[in-house]
C-alpha cells in the first residue's frame, strides 16, 4: 500500500485535481472532434462538399462529373530554322 | 515544413501521428506515475508532498509553453495572416489555460502544509494567476466574435500583449523577494535537485508535454473542420435560398 505520510490527503487532492482537469479536457477535445466529423460526413452525405473535395466513388456522382476533356497532343511545326529568315 | 501549413496536408499528418503520439502519451505517463508515486524517495525537507511537484512543475511549463505557443502564431496571424496560425493559437488557450489552472491549484495544495497557507500575493503566483485570466480573456474574445479572421486578429494583439507576462513570471523569483522558491531546475550551474526526484520530474515532463501536443493536434483538426462545416452550412443556405428564388 503506498504510504504517502501525515500530508496525504494534500497529494491525494492534488493528483485527483490534475486527473479531473485534464481527463475533462481530454474528453472535452475527443469529443469536440467527433462532433466536427459527424456533422462534415452528415453535409457530405446530403451532396454538400467543397470545390476541393475528392468525388465519391459512386455511379450517380460519377456520371455527373464532367468527363476530362482528352486533347490531342498539338502538332509540332515544321522543324525548320526559329524566329524567321536565317541569318547570313 | 511549408507545405504541412496547408489545411488539408496538416489533417494528413495529424490523421498519421494521432494514434503514434497516444500511445506515446500512455506509457510515457505511465512510466512517469509509477516513478512519481512509487520509486521516488521522499524529500529531506518535503517529505512525500514532494510528489505534488511531479505534476505541479509540468503544468507550470505548460501553462507557459501554452501562451508561447500563442504568442508566435500571432506573429503568423497578424503579419502572414495563415488561417492555420489563426487555429493553432485558438486551440492553444484551452489547453494552457487547464495547465495553468493545475499549477495554480497544486501548488496551492503543496503551499499549505509547506508554507502554512494556500495563497500568498507574491510575484510568481500573482502573475501565474494573470496568465490564467488572460487565457480565459482570449477564450472569452474568440468567443465574442462571431467572424475568425476578426476574432484571430483581435485575440493576437491581446495574445501579443500578455506575452509581456512570461518574462515576468520566469524571473519574478530573481527580481523581487518571493515566498516561492528560486529557480532549482534550469539555472546556472546545473539543477539543485537530487537525481533520484529529477528522474520522475523530467519523465512527467516528458508525458505532460506529449499529451499537450496531443491535444493540441486534435483540437487544431476540430477546427479546421469546425470551420469547413460552417462554410458548407453557409453554401448549403445559398442553395436552398437560390431554389427557393
Amino acid at each position: 500500500m503506498l504510504d504517502l505520510g501525515t500530508h496525504a490527503s494534500f497529494i491525494i487532492a492534488a493528483y485527483g485535481v490534475t486527473f479531473i482537469a485534464v481527463g475533462a479536457l481530454v474528453l472535452a477535445t475527443i469529443e469536440d472532434d467527433r462532433k466536427q466529423r459527424r456533422k462534415l460526413a452528415e453535409l457530405e452525405r446530403l451532396g454538400i462538399r467543397r470545390r476541393s473535395a475528392k468525388a465519391p466513388a459512386s455511379p450517380t456522382v460519377k456520371t455527373l462529373a464532367k468527363p476530362k476533356a482528352t486533347r490531342a497532343p498539338a502538332k509540332r511545326k515544321a522543324a525548320g530554322p526559329r524566329g524567321g529568315k536565317a541569318r547570313s | 515544413m511549408i507545405s504541412l501549413a496547408n489545411p488539408t496536408r496538416f489533417l494528413n499528418l495529424v490523421d498519421r501521428v494521432v494514434p503514434w503520439l497516444s500511445a506515446l502519451v500512455v506509457i510515457v505517463l505511465g512510466i512517469g506515475l509509477y516513478l512519481s508515486l512509487f520509486v521516488a524517495p521522499p524529500d529531506y525537507q518535503q517529505g512525500e508532498t514532494v510528489k505534488i511537484m511531479f505534476v505541479h512543475v509540468p503544468s507550470a511549463w505548460l501553462g507557459m509553453f501554452g501562451y508561447i505557443l500563442i504568442a508566435i502564431a500571432a506573429l503568423g496571424t497578424l503579419i502572414w495572416r495563415h488561417p492555420l496560425a489563426d487555429v493553432a493559437a485558438k486551440t492553444a488557450a484551452p489547453i494552457g489555460a487547464t495547465f495553468t489552472f493545475i499549477a495554480l491549484v497544486t501548488g496551492s495544495l503543496w503551499g499549505k502544509p509547506m508554507w502554512g497557507t494556500y495563497w500568498v500575493w507574491d510575484a510568481r503566483l500573482t502573475s501565474m494567476l494573470i496568465l490564467l485570466l488572460l487565457y480565459l480573456g482570449l477564450i472569452a474574445l474568440w468567443q465574442a466574435i462571431d467572424e475568425p479572421g476578426r476574432a484571430g486578429r483581435a485575440a493576437a494583439i491581446l495574445g501579443l500583449v500578455g506575452a509581456i507576462n512570461i518574462p515576468i513570471i520566469k524571473f519574478s523569483v530573481d527580481w523581487w523577494n518571493t515566498l516561492h522558491q528560486p529557480e532549482s531546475i534550469f539555472r546556472a550551474g546545473g539543477p539543485t535537485i537530487d537525481p533520484s526526484l529529477l528522474t520522475p520530474l523530467f519523465v512527467m515532463a516528458i508525458g505532460f508535454t506529449a499529451l499537450f501536443v496531443l491535444l493540441h493536434l486534435i483540437a487544431m483538426r476540430a477546427e479546421i473542420l469546425r470551420r469547413r462545416v460552417h462554410a458548407l452550412q453557409q453554401t448549403q443556405v445559398e442553395r436552398a435560398a437560390l431554389a427557393e428564388a
